[in-house]
């Protein structure tokens, strides 16, 4: 094909296309907003009106008072996610977006599980709980809290132990992630 | 000073010289400023009014347009407006009063939540919370309203802050570190581009009012003319390109020209600059110049690959663009003789296909007839704005715009009774060029009200109101595709415009006979300060060709 630069003729039928439309996998990106009122509205209503579906959303202080970080997750086989960063770049309150790449990526989301357990079946959550490295943060005679941390994975596989011994309430925060390296996410 | 008066001195430093607007309860501190603020202030009869004239300001001058109104219902009028100078990428600042801080959440009278309301439509949007904060946020509205890609800017104050005193100082700067409009296009993609130019055996250009946004025009007629390119624009980018010229094929899309979706349709390559592949012109998406690879020119990164891949994306300003992808292409020399057997196609084309209508027999006058007769009496030189439907299509078909700006219509929201407040708008900024209306007798209703405001202030508008008794698209629609049974679309002889505007103080007229029309139109131009004419055309008269909305280029009727 020919170079920039050069007179070399350039051939059409070797042109190719955009074509990350759909990368088929989740995303988490990591963006930076500055602290102002009604941010969150905006990246949510831009989302809803574009039909962009969230998967999970944080929101929360970075080192900079000024500065929030959301990381949400969006799922690549539904949605361009070219397109949702490029339409989010146009907010002017976002600062920088990353689209992380999981190889590079520590992220981690924190679940709370309230479990009915009564006699046998407690010590049985206790186990598994010890497995996911879970911690039981409240018991009582009918139920138990167990807190897990770790990627989504970790914490569905999680739900589906337990989900058989009568899960009364699950709550999840979604995910926040972090670059791996010293360098800034 | 006061919040308010230091407003004033802002709209000064970014050279406004006149304001649209409605005074209301949250906004008398504003309006008090304007007593001795040395703006000029247009006061409309409607807030839907002064936002569109403040878009028409826009479009004619290129300058940021500016549209003031009060909280709650002043602030909800103002969302059509607004909406439609999102879609348009019209630069127009709009400010609006609030309740008292005080109230704000609590329902309180003429409470909206404005903010909120606006948030989907506008490009930014400012609650001020301090009035501090109040000049800096205006210079970042016009800011933000007048770069990249230009669009409506709201700035809400309430009242109690815009009477606040405050320390003004002027401000010189803007600090907005997540806008950064990318301005000068990456140099190696525009190689890229010139060299698939030169290659294209069947090239295209495909202009949108990105260019006029751009002041572009110039540099486009020189890319386009600096080898034989073939050049058709969409509705919104109608006079960024000479028309006519042995270049030009026309408008494209639902009601372009055979010559320009056809060539679209058998390009080989596209060069959309300042376009965004709106279903208006891509018909059927799946079918859309299916031979074509693209190169898209746009300063807005996100309208690159949104509905078709681009295969040489370059995001920047056309005007910058353009310069250099000249440059670029001269320096190939190309051979303009490879293009001979494309433009033997097109001319094809051309000749078998041009656009046109069957005239009456008698003196009826045909509504194609009409805008060809307005462009004879204005000697193609008017600044011609437009309401939506038949008229607004026929006015694109058949007026040809010599030169940007001079078209000014609602292409993307497509806004009923856009047309009369716009003309009111252009004329106020461009008071030494004749501003013409071609209006819709349906569209027209929807913002009659403004006859007062250009009566008052001796706006000499003149509104051509091609009147066929119906809202003629729909009903063009329901004859075509609902089986010809009409459905609410007759609007009979109401209201008699000739009664309205003199009841609103301004001159009108009726003309019924297309052999004195071309005269009669002079003579109704020449009359000092507004004028309304009821010009009376066939009532079924459909607008060809069309392609079917969802359908392919190829299944072009009429």
């Amino acid at each position: 094909m020919g170079e920039p630069g050069t007179k070399t003729p350039l051939s059409l039928e070797e042109l190719q296309a955009a074509t990350n439309m759909r990368t088929g996998r989740k995303h988490v990106l990591s963006i930076l907003v500055e602290n102002k009122s009604g941010v969150l509205t905006r990246i949510a209503g831009l989302f809803a009106r574009r039909g962009f579906n969230i998967s999970t959303l944080t929101v929360g202080p970075t080192e900079d008072v000024q500065i929030s970080r959301v990381t949400l997750t969006v799922d690549g086989a539904l949605h361009p996610i070219d397109q949702v960063t490029k339409q989010l770049h146009k907010l002017v309150n976002v600062l920088k977006i990353r689209d992380l790449e999981p190889a590079d990526t520590v992220a981690r989301e924190l679940a709370l599980f309230k479990v009915s357990a009564d006699g046998v079946q407690r010590g049985e959550l206790v186990q598994i709980a010890e497995i996911f490295r879970g911690k039981v943060v409240d018991v009582t005679k009918r139920a138990i809290i167990i807190e897990v941390t770790g990627t989504t994975d970790k914490i569905e596989a999680f739900e589906t132990m337990v989900r058989p011994f009568g899960l009364i309430e699950m709550m999840r925060t979604g995910e926040i992630a972090i670059s791996r390296g010293r360098s800034e996410t | 000073m006061r919040a308010v008066d230091a407003l004033m001195e802002c709209l000064k430093a970014e050279g406004v010289d006149v304001v649209f607007g409605l005074p209301g309860g949250a906004n008398l501190p504003t309006y008090d400023a304007f007593v001795n603020g040395g703006i000029r202030h247009i006061l409309v009869r409607h807030e839907a009014g002064g936002g569109h004239a403040a878009e028409g300001y826009a479009k004619a001058t290129g300058k940021v347009g500016v549209a003031f109104a009060t909280s709650g219902p002043g602030a909800t009028n103002l969302i059509t407006p607004i909406c439609d100078a999102m879609m348009d990428s019209v630069p127009v600042v709009f400010i609006t009063g609030q309740v008292r801080t005080e109230l704000l959440g609590t329902d309180g009278f003429q409470e909206a939540d404005t903010i909120g309301i606006t948030m989907p439509v506008v490009k930014h949007s400012f609650m001020i919370i301090d009035p501090q904060e109040i000049p800096r946020a205006i210079h970042e509205a016009f800011h933000i309203a007048s770069t990249g890609r230009p669009g409506p800017v709201l700035v809400d104050i309430p009242q109690d802050l815009s009477r606040a005193e405050i320390d003004y100082e002027p401000v010189g700067d803007v600090r907005l570190p997540g806008y950064q409009p990318r301005v000068e296009g990456n140099q190696k993609q525009i190689r890229q581009a010139a060299k698939a130019l030169a290659s294209a055996q069947r090239p295209v250009i495909y202009a949108g009012g990105g260019v006029v946004n751009a002041n572009a025009s110039q540099e486009l007629t020189a890319f386009a003319t600096s080898d034989r390119f073939p050049v058709t624009c969409t509705l919104m980018g109608l006079g960024a390109f000479p028309a006519p010229h042995e270049q030009w094929l026309g408008m494209l899309g639902m009601h372009g020209t055979r010559a320009a979706n056809y060539a679209m349709d058998e390009a080989d390559l596209i060069c959309a600059v300042g376009a965004r592949f709106d279903d208006r012109i891509t018909g059927k998406l799946s079918e859309f110049a299916p031979r074509a690879k693209f190169i898209h020119i746009d300063v807005d990164p996100a309208e690159i690959s949104k509905n078709v891949p681009a295969h040489i994306p370059i995001v920047g300003d056309a005007k910058h663009v353009l310069a250099k992808l000249v440059e670029e292409y001269r320096a190939l020399e190309a051979d303009p003789a490879r293009l001979d057997a494309w433009w033997q196609r097109i001319e094809g084309w051309k000749t078998k296909y041009p656009l046109g209508y069957e005239d009456s027999s008698d003196s009826e006058i045909k509504p194609q007839f009409m805008v060809r007769a307005l462009y004879e009496a204005t000697g193609g030189e008017a600044i011609i704005t437009s309401d939506v439907g038949q008229h607004q299509m026929w006015a694109a078909q058949y007026y040809d715009f010599p030169a940007p700006r001079r078209w000014i219509n609602s292409g993307g929201l497509g806004t009923m009774g856009f047309g009369l407040p716009a003309a009111m708008g252009a004329a106020v900024g461009e008071p030494e060029r004749l501003v013409c209306c071609i209006a819709g007798d349906g569209s027209v209703q929807m913002n009659a009200q403004e006859l007062a405001t250009c009566a008052q202030n001796n706006i000499p508008i003149k509104v051509f109101i091609m009147n066929n008794g119906y809202l003629g698209m729909v009903r063009q629609w329901q004859e075509l595709f609902w089986d010809g049974k009409y459905s609410h679309v007759d609007m009979g002889e109401f209201p008699d415009f000739v009664k309205l505007a003199e009841a609103y103080g301004v001159t009108a007229m009726r003309f019924t006979d297309k052999n004195t029309l071309v005269q009669d139109m002079k003579d109704a131009i020449a009359i000092d300060g507004p004028v309304l004419v009821d010009v009376r055309v066939t009532r079924e008269e459909n607008t060809y060709p069309m392609i079917p909305a969802g359908s392919a280029a190829r299944e072009m009727v009429g």
